[in-house]
């Protein structure tokens, strides 16, 4: 049975496309001496153009490093990361800034994208209206629910044109039903716009329900235990059969190694 | 693909509750009467205490004379050009050195909170300068500057630019890490950086500072009014002096009322302010 569901992974699928995405034989290494953590160890991973990549582990296993890495924010031990373009970041915390409204946030990133000033306000109203929050543009932060918040900075995300998209457990703090939804909006957004997704989240459903590809991780230190393609056609429903199935075979993989590494 | 389901909107769409709505005016003069009462009534408590210690004769009157004789006072004096003299002397001064403070203290704020080695340097000499009282810099300045105002605007700066420059480097401090994170995955470098994520991260805790800095103003210029002579200019600091030296008590108080309701009045703008700010943050409770 699992057979026919894991098949070998990797993502020969994409043949003579050059990966958008290439992360090199990395190490990632906190601290000196004592107090030295390897978060991450010799983690290869290619992401190709339009490709909705998703990554889970348990937590420790350094997936939020692995992001901060191609984001630029912190600097890798060893090895090469290649970002063929512009890079987003959608996080789960202070997803937008608190003093400025929703049309503002969008506005702001549009400004440090460099658009001029005249076309800002209508691109920053398209976006809006991408995500279906037209109505709540002069609405601050707080005034929003958490799932609109999330949109929002997807809206933002598309405002910078990325041709990568990291999403660093965007939907955690949201609940079940909205979170739903927003894998829906998550998903139509990336289909119109075309830009690679690197999505890293500890729920396996999730990571079935979106992604072409799952990498699993494993923790202390973090590596790339399985790269595994989803074949399961679109559009895909997260409480369906075959996502719950993959899910559950997934999970057990990656409790064999969490299992085998404890021990 | 199960694209239209919408998320629940209710919490900003047509509220289901009508709420029937008094008349602009009705509600307007509700809200004046709901802020002013608790004042009113507060002004009312302390004006009885103090006439009743003088229906007690507990000072003679021409010590402490009663509020009515007070408040003749201040409506003679209002009258006078001298009176107006005296205050708009004040506020320029209040308002030149306090502004001194605040580009100094802003700028010195930045350069401590950008700058490690300066802030090892001066950190907490600024804390230090925070916590000295003012008036003890007076004998120094009237040396060094004679009897002149320059010596009460060094002053001035001086008690009021660390609260200041204490204020941006706490806000700064304590800028989210996520809020700058957020900056820089946008591309924000450096000055984009600050002037668009650090800066108003930092900006309610930039105007408790500013907020604290007026008031160490305002008391360094009362202060150096009654200290430092300047010149025969009438100032209320000088006119407050004047009347204590001709023993005119009811001026005297006068000249204090004068003075605590130009400090409540910058309070309220800078409470105002900081209200302002924490409601759009969604930090206030909306009332």
């Amino acid at each position: 049975m699992s057979q026919s569901l894991i098949a070998a992974g990797g993502p020969q699928v994409s043949g003579a496309l050059s990966p958008t995405l290439r992360v090199k034989g990395v190490t990632k290494v906190f601290g000196h001496h004592d107090t030295r953590t390897v978060a991450l160890q010799d983690v290869n991973l290619e992401v190709f153009p339009g490709e909705f990549v998703t990554v889970v582990g348990a937590s420790g296993c350094g997936k939020s490093t692995l992001l901060n890495l191609v984001a630029n924010l912190e600097k890798p031990t060893t090895g090469e990361i290649e970002v063929g373009g512009q890079v987003a970041f959608m996080f789960q915390e202070a997803t937008l800034l608190p003093w400025l409204t929703a049309r503002r946030n969008i506005e702001l990133a549009l400004r440090l994208h460099g658009v001029p000033r005249a076309d800002r306000a209508t691109r920053a109203e398209d976006l809006l209206e991408t995500v279906r929050l037209s109505g709540m543009a002069d609405k601050r932060p707080h005034e929003l629910s958490g799932g609109m918040r999330q949109r929002v900075a997807l809206a933002r995300v598309l405002a910078q044109e990325a041709e990568v998209v990291l999403m660093d457990e965007p939907l955690g703090a949201l609940d079940a039903m909205t979170r739903d939804h927003m894998h829906d909006e998550i998903e139509r957004v990336w289909e119109r716009h075309k830009f690679c997704v690197l999505f890293v989240t500890h729920n396996m459903r999730e990571a079935v329900r979106l992604a072409d590809r799952v990498v699993l991780m494993t923790s202390s230190p973090g590596r790339v235990k399985l790269d595994q393609r989803i074949t399961i056609p679109r559009p895909r429903r997260i409480d369906s059969a075959e996502v719950a199935e993959l899910a559950s075979e997934l999970t057990e993989a990656l409790r064999e190694e969490v299992a085998a590494h404890v021990a | 693909m199960s694209l239209d389901v919408a998320e629940p909107q209710t919490q900003t769409d047509a509220p289901a509750v009508v709420v029937h709505r008094r008349p602009a005016a009705v509600r307007w003069a509700a809200a004046a009467w709901a802020w002013v009462w608790p004042k009113a009534l507060a002004v009312a408590i302390v004006v009885g205490f103090w006439q009743f210690l003088f229906l007690i004769e507990w000072r003679p009157p021409f010590v402490l004379p009663s509020p009515s004789t007070v408040f003749s006072s201040l409506g003679d004096l209002a009258t006078t050009s001298r009176f107006w003299d005296s205050v708009s002397t004040t506020l320029q001064r209040a308002a030149v050195g306090y502004l001194t403070a605040l580009l100094i203290g802003s700028f010195i704020g930045i350069a401590v909170s950008r700058i490690r080695t300066l802030r090892l340097a001066i950190g907490s000499l600024i804390t230090g300068l925070q916590t000295m009282p003012s008036i003890a810099w007076f004998p120094f300045a009237i040396v060094v500057f004679g009897g002149t105002e320059n010596a009460i605007y060094f002053v001035v700066v001086l008690g009021a630019a660390p609260s200041i420059a204490n204020g941006i480097i706490a806000g700064i401090d304590h800028v989210p890490p996520s809020y700058v994170r957020l900056g820089k995955v946008m591309g924000a470098r450096n000055l984009s950086l600050y002037r668009h994520v650090v800066l108003p991260a930092a900006l309610p805790s930039y105007v408790a500072g500013l907020s604290q800095g007026w008031a160490f103003a305002w008391r360094s210029l009362m202060a150096g009014e009654l200290l430092v002579l300047a010149l025969g200019v009438t100032s209320v600091g000088a006119s407050l002096d004047f009347a204590r030296q001709l023993n005119h008590m009811d001026e005297v108080i006068a000249w204090m009322i004068v003075i605590l309701v130009i400090g409540m009045i910058a309070d309220t703008i800078f409470t105002g302010m900081s209200r302002t700010i924490r409601r759009r943050r969604g930090l206030a409770i909306d009332d």
